[in-house]
């Protein structure tokens, strides 16, 4: 009994300071987390199935996946919300993340205890709405592929045994790292990358409420920057809020803002490096420079990248941005991208593997130019 | 007596040389009350420590630099102690969880929830959030930064993160778009120049250009090294006049004769030879990515313009395999070996061109 008292006061506590944060210094993420599932951008089918499981009020084990930023752990809360009411929400609902310390031991102890528990009857909600309040509870496992597969494995029997009072919702981002038996429990939803539009949306309702004054460049900066995370979008507009808000007098943002924060390395400083790898930035437009550039020798190659490696530039973002350059460039041939995307995915290995910035840098560069000009 | 590095080091964001824009950022965020999460990256010496510790001083006054250090013991999961050392203030707490070892995600869990579970004590304090600084961040395992993810978000009230780093190339996303980014660019050369003749200023000495041009030219943008040279210099000589010559660590000569003995003569004794000065440097602790790109650096400078590619391709190759594998003198000796042929094979097909 003494146990069960202390873990089902344990996740209330970690709520009530959550709710004093003062919401000014709260980060933006948090304050626009939407609140029903029908503010859940873009999403249309998952929020179309769930939102039938709000009206029936009976829910399966899910498993949420997709890429960062997409919505899962935002969908499942506002879902569970939803479903309880801000006063049964603290002790329906479970929530388990990565830096919460996940073992196998985590899932026996915790898990178990919470699942455990016969859920309350249903109290009168305080805010006078009524809450389908159905009589499980809920507990959310985000970022579950980083759980170990012993810990999974001791999860498969638990969510059996505990069906009839609780449900679970896996949430992750690599639907693979979810060992079969689990995966195969639960009814799978795919979330995609924001489509510019919804984004777009999203962000400058997010700008109107905080008084940012943004224009149509900016967004279109944040989204590209971003790709479909709109997490990041949100905390980059954050980020460049706060810096020009506390800069005096005021400055607008720019979308050259944006990219410094987001850590890009500006298209002049690419553009410098492509033409020192003997690729023109736009063909015919420069054509009179165009023989003397031709031949790039080893010794301007190492200069540049010394000075890149000199004002900080990290060395995946130089890679991945050469690339875009290089996929998209107008007048290369097929062959020539072909070997250049292949030098692109080695560089990229490399580097995850730790290897050395400076020298895989230097290695792109060489085979990257030796590919162009031959 | 402390080094010149840490005497002169500024202490406030006004007094910091270079990089004003950046400066004036840090300034502006630090009064504003609402300070983000930070990421300082940058090539080593370029001053992020000391614009991370000018950034506490400007938050939180002199307070944040009276520091103490402690050591704290936390347990593995199989129950190993790891010791761990923490620099702290009264505002801030520092640590290098790279230290732990493959335990660091116990080091950050543990530790940042204590921090962040509770509140700043001191009533006086400017802020109501403390700081917490975690060195190396790009050598942090990929658990231990999973573990940061929501920590991050969750106790935002309570604390910030500044996270120091190399580059950002190692660290996961989530981490990245959490932060607010702060790119430090090592200083160029009229910036160093300026530094140099400030400290030459404040330790009551003239530094001639040409004393000062030559550390500049050997230091490669990084300040530290540059701040350290001079200092050494001055002990030699005094008057810092005539010919200098700035001495090269041991560890880069040796180099250097490697390279030369790679390059004069390829045969199997070569690469005997070769060998035992690898092990040298290997048994004095120099990393064996440093030795190799030292060396890769020396042997492309001697060599036929058609070469330096190929060794520089292999270098990178090589050093990858360095990094999986398990035994470094194996790979540092497969270069050597391919270095000598390649150019053996270069030499002969000159050779061969030449008959025709």
């Amino acid at each position: 009994m003494a146990s069960n008292f202390f873990s089902a006061k344990a996740p209330s506590n970690k709520n009530v300071v959550k709710h004093t944060v003062d919401p000014s210094l709260q980060p933006w993420v948090e304050k626009y987390r939407p609140k029903t599932i029908d503010e859940v951008s873009a999403q249309e089918h998952t929020v179309a199935v769930l939102q039938k499981t709000l009206t029936s009020t009976n829910l399966p084990h899910m498993l949420f996946y997709g890429p960062p930023g997409t919505g899962k752990t935002s969908t499942i809360l506002a879902l569970a919300r939803q479903l309880f009411g801000p006063d049964n929400f603290r002790n329906r609902v479970l929530e388990l993340n990565a830096s919460d310390e996940r073992g196998i031991s985590i899932v026996r102890e915790k898990i178990k205890n919470f699942a455990r528990q016969t859920p309350r009857a249903q109290a009168v909600a305080s805010d006078g709405k009524t809450y389908p309040c159905p009589p499980y509870k809920i507990i959310i496992l985000d970022e579950a592929d980083s759980m170990t597969q012993d810990a999974q494995g001791a999860l498969r029997r638990i969510m059996e045994s505990y069906a009839r009072i609780t449900r679970f919702c896996l949430v992750c981002n690599y639907v693979t790292r979810i060992i079969e038996p689990l995966a195969s429990r639960c009814s799978k939803f795919r979330f995609t990358p924001l489509d510019s539009e919804s984004s777009s949306l999203r962000l400058s309702h997010i700008a109107q409420a905080e008084h940012v004054d943004i224009n149509q460049p900016v967004i279109d900066a944040l989204i590209s920057t971003s790709s479909g995370d709109l997490r990041r979008a949100i905390t980059y507009l954050q980020s460049a809020s706060r810096l020009s808000s506390s800069s005096n007098p005021p400055t607008p943002i720019l979308p050259a803002d944006i990219q410094e924060i987001a850590g890009v390395v500006p298209n002049d400083v690419i553009n410098d490096f492509a033409i020192v790898l003997g690729i023109e930035a736009n063909a015919g437009m420069d054509v009179d420079e165009v023989p003397n550039q031709r031949r790039s020798g080893f010794e301007p190659m190492r200069k540049k990248v010394k000075f890149l490696m000199r004002e900080g530039y990290s060395a995946a973002q130089i890679i991945s941005q050469l690339h875009d350059f290089v996929v998209f460039h107008p007048t290369l041939n097929g062959r020539k991208k072909s070997v250049c995307a292949l030098v692109f995915a080695e560089a990229d290995k490399a580097l995850c593997d730790g290897a050395d910035e400076e020298l895989w840098v230097l290695e792109v560069g060489l085979r990257v130019s030796k590919a162009v000009l031959s | 007596m402390s080094l010149w590095v840490d005497a002169f080091r500024p202490r406030t964001l006004d007094a910091l040389h270079y990089h004003k824009g950046l400066s004036e950022r840090l300034k502006s965020l630090a009064a504003s009350g609402d300070f983000p999460h930070m990421l300082f990256y940058g090539p080593p010496g370029a001053g992020k420590k000391t614009r991370i510790s000018c950034t506490l001083r400007q938050l939180f006054g002199p307070g944040a630099e009276k520091l103490k250090i402690d050591q704290r013991v936390f347990l593995s999961p199989s129950k190993r102690k790891l010791e761990i050392n923490i620099v702290q203030s009264n505002y801030h707490i520092e640590i290098t969880p790279s230290e732990a070892g493959n335990y660091d995600r116990v080091v950050i869990q543990e530790l940042l929830k204590e921090i962040a579970q509770t509140q700043q004590v001191d009533l006086g304090a400017k802020q109501r959030f403390k700081v917490v600084i975690i060195n190396e961040a790009d050598s942090l395992s990929r658990d231990a930064q999973a573990a940061l993810r929501r920590t991050m978000e969750k106790y935002m009230s309570n604390m910030r993160i500044i996270l120091c780093a190399n580059s950002t190339s190692r660290l996961i996303a989530p981490i990245k778009s959490r932060c607010l980014l702060m790119r430090v660019a090592a200083p160029n050369e009229e910036e160093i120049m300026a530094v140099l003749q400030s400290v030459a200023r404040n330790a009551k000495f003239d530094l001639p250009p040409e004393a000062g041009n030559k550390i500049v030219e050997d230091c490669g943008g990084n300040l530290r090294k540059a701040i350290l040279v001079l200092e050494a210099l001055k002990m030699q000589s005094p008057d810092l006049t005539g010919s200098l010559n700035i001495a090269k660590p041991d560890w880069e000569v040796y180099c250097h004769k490697v390279a030369d003995l790679i390059v004069s003569e390829q045969s199997p004794a070569r690469v005997m030879e070769v060998r035992t000065k690898f092990y040298e440097l290997l048994s004095h602790c120099i990393p064996p990515t440093v030795i190799m790109k030292t060396v890769a650096e020396r042997v492309v400078d001697k060599v036929d313009e058609a070469l330096k590619a190929d060794i520089m391709h292999w270098a990178a190759f090589y050093e990858v395999r360095m990094r999986n594998g398990n035994k470094k003198i194996y790979h540092l000796e497969a270069w050597v070996v391919k270095v000598m042929s390649l150019y053996k094979h270069f030499i002969y097909n000159v050779d061969m061109s030449d008959f025709d």
